[in-house]
């Protein structure tokens, strides 16, 4: 061995109750670190997640618009002569559906990005069961697209999504709405459209996004219960709700659709832009917050490799008499930060992973609104990588300043006395 | 058994014969600028010879001891020229001279410096693994080889702050040979020392440089250590008198 990493190893041997000191000022720095960076991204998953169950990585749909441009003005008056001018324009009857959906949907198909495509036509109801009538809306949909798209299987409270296929005028109803209703499984409610039609339909299972604006107004149907319902065709649809392979691709993925079949193509980022802003407040918190541990306990180090040169300064002399080079000096007290450094950075990522599994395993309280167990963690191998190499070049950093301290002191004063 | 095969060369630099000479410094002057100017060595010029004692005496405040650390090479701030084995050392870098002073240079101050940390035969051997000439277990071999010439061969083992002064001292002696240096320097090597350790710790330089030849300069005090030497220059307000 380097007589150099010999003394380094000496020293930090020597003083074995600082040398642990400052390592677990690195070993705690990097566990909260760890813990911290795991439960704010298993938050914003779990978020991402019932938002994005709740929202698709790209909907199609066609908008409202009133366009007055064209009118039957042009034709009875002369624009360059008299200003002609039609007060409260009432808009018409329009058709908010997608024109030709099997053609853009067998396209979409077509396209190895998406994962899964869903037709759906919504409209708004009153629920009414006895004298209580709710406003609502319902979703007229194909069960298994959908499910593939929201995971509504795994958020089905009671019943089980393949009803809706075998009971031929079965509803799903959100939690929140079937509690308003005081409706269960197996129950009649009637609904009715703005229209005045009605239709009276059986619940066969209740579903709970976690997402309040949901569970307390949406229900699913088969597509052509809400055409026949709205008195439609079966080529009547309104969205087409899609989910892409790999959901950052939205954004490009929407802009092309909106080129490519002239209808408002949204991306979830946009439809979620307040969630967004939330999941980006919390990243830049989880990260100003750590960098903090982590240059506490940077500060820890150059603290004591201060006050252990300080401590040394005879030593240094000593074997700066018996040649050892400003570089030698530097070495051995670099070894020396770098070494608590990567221990401590090690033994605090044990210890993130201890105390994010304990986190992990703890019960999430019992809550109507929100459909989750336990507290969400994530167990991210780069959260450790990161954790590990900003550890060990906080120390770097913290020892190095210290290192070329000793390295510069002059013997001379010291051996003289 | 003093040798007085040396002869004074004083204050006549070039007489000496190129052989034999092994330092030789030229026209050495040196400020101190803190806290005022003050010109600490004025113009020394002298020569010494292989296997010569030389003890530098003179009243507190005269300069020996800044004499002695410019040999050493530690301190570079002067004008004038130094020569070791008539290697100009004045002009070298830190490095260069940090290396030159590993081989060629030996240290003996009035406190031992040891490590604290480290037992007597590794504070003798580190700055033979710093040279790193011969394998670790040559190097051991004459760790214990020096100890044993300062009969602390049976202390070897024990850890350094655990001596006493005058053993600890002699460990010190011992560090200061093991590159077998051309030149042992000691900064009041005795100053700290009871009378039979200061016989000690005399015989035992003196011993080197009659059957070694290695040159010993050493800052002294001591009349007694000073008169048994083989030359003494003496010091005066920054002058070799």
């Amino acid at each position: 061995m380097n007589v150099n990493f010999e003394i380094a190893k000496t020293h930090l041997l020597a003083k074995k109750r600082q040398t642990l000191i400052a390592m677990l000022g690195v070993t705690f720095g990097i566990g909260m670190y760890i813990l911290m960076i795991s439960f704010m991204t298993g938050f914003n998953e779990y978020l991402e997640d019932s938002m994005l169950s709740s929202t698709p990585d790209v909907r199609i749909y066609n908008d409202i618009k009133t366009d007055y441009n064209n009118t039957l003005l042009k034709y009875i008056s002369d624009s360059t002569k008299t200003l002609a001018v039609v007060h409260h324009p009432k808009p018409k009857d329009i058709q908010p559906n997608l024109k030709n959906p099997n053609a853009i949907i067998a396209d979409l198909k077509s396209d190895s990005r998406t994962l899964a495509i869903s037709p759906q036509l919504t409209t708004q109801v009153f629920y009414s069961n006895g004298p209580v009538q709710i406003n609502g809306s319902l979703q007229g949909v194909n069960i298994l697209e959908e499910t593939k798209l929201t995971k509504l299987n795994e958020k089905m409270k009671t019943g089980a999504v393949e009803s809706l296929l075998t009971v031929d005028n079965g509803i799903l109803m959100g939690h929140g709405l079937a509690k308003k209703l005081n409706v269960k499984v197996g129950d009649l409610i009637s609904l009715t459209t703005p229209k005045g039609t009605s239709l009276r339909l059986r619940v066969v299972g209740t579903f709970q996004f976690g997402v309040g604006t949901l569970d307390n107004v949406r229900s699913y149907v088969s597509l052509n219960k809400v055409q026949q319902l709205m008195g439609k065709d079966n080529q009547y649809i309104t969205d087409i709700n899609i989910k892409l392979k790999d959901n950052t691709l939205s954004k490009t993925a929407a802009a092309e659709y909106a080129a490519k079949y002239h209808y408002i193509s949204e991306d979830w980022e946009k439809t979620n832009a307040s969630a967004m802003v939330g999941i980006n407040i919390r990243n830049t918190m989880t990260v100003v917050v750590s960098f903090t541990l982590l240059m506490v306990a940077g500060f820890g180090i150059y603290n004591i490799m201060n006050m252990t040169i300080q401590n040394k300064l005879k030593d240094i002399a000593i074997l700066k008499a018996q040649g050892f080079s400003a570089s030698d000096v530097r070495q051995i007290f670099l070894t020396q930060s770098i070494t608590i450094g990567v221990l401590g950075a090690i033994l605090g990522m044990i210890l993130g992973f201890a105390m994010s599994y304990g986190v992990y395993s703890l019960p999430f309280p019992e809550n109507e609104f929100i459909s989750i167990t336990r507290f969400p963690i994530t167990f991210h191998i780069k959260h450790y990588v990161f954790a590990v190499v900003f550890g060990v070049v906080t120390t770097l950093f913290a020892g190095l300043f210290p290192s070329i301290k000793a390295g510069k002191i002059d013997p001379v004063a010291i051996l003289r006395g | 058994m003093i040798n007085k095969q040396a002869t004074t060369t004083l204050n006549t630099p070039l007489q000496a014969a190129a052989g034999d000479v092994i330092l030789q410094v030229k026209n050495l002057n040196k400020h101190f600028t803190e806290p005022e100017d003050f010109h600490v060595l004025k113009q020394i010029n002298f020569t010494v010879r292989q296997g010569e004692f030389l003890s530098i005496v003179g009243k507190s405040g005269c300069g020996k001891s800044t004499l002695l650390y410019l040999l050493s090479t530690m301190d570079t701030d002067y004008t004038g020229e130094i020569f070791i084995q008539g290697k100009k050392l004045t002009g070298q870098s830190q490095e260069q001279l940090a290396k030159f002073r590993n081989q060629h240079i030996g240290f003996v101050f009035q406190f031992h410096f040891l490590l604290p940390e480290f037992s007597s035969l590794k504070n003798v051997m580190i700055p033979a693994e710093k040279l790193g000439i011969y394998s670790k277990s040559e190097i051991q071999d004459r760790a214990y080889e020096k100890l044993k010439l300062l009969d602390m061969h049976d202390h070897a083992l024990k850890q350094s702050s655990k001596l006493s002064g005058g053993q600890a001292q002699r460990v010190a002696i011992a560090r200061a040979l093991i590159n077998d240096p051309a030149i042992i320097m000691g900064d009041e090597p005795t100053g700290n020392l009871d009378s039979v350790n200061t016989k000690t710790v005399f015989d035992i330089l003196k011993g080197l440089s009659v059957n070694k030849k290695q040159t010993i300069i050493s800052v002294t005090h001591d009349p007694e250590f000073a008169a048994a030497s083989d030359r003494i220059i003496e010091m005066k307000d920054g002058e070799i008198v």
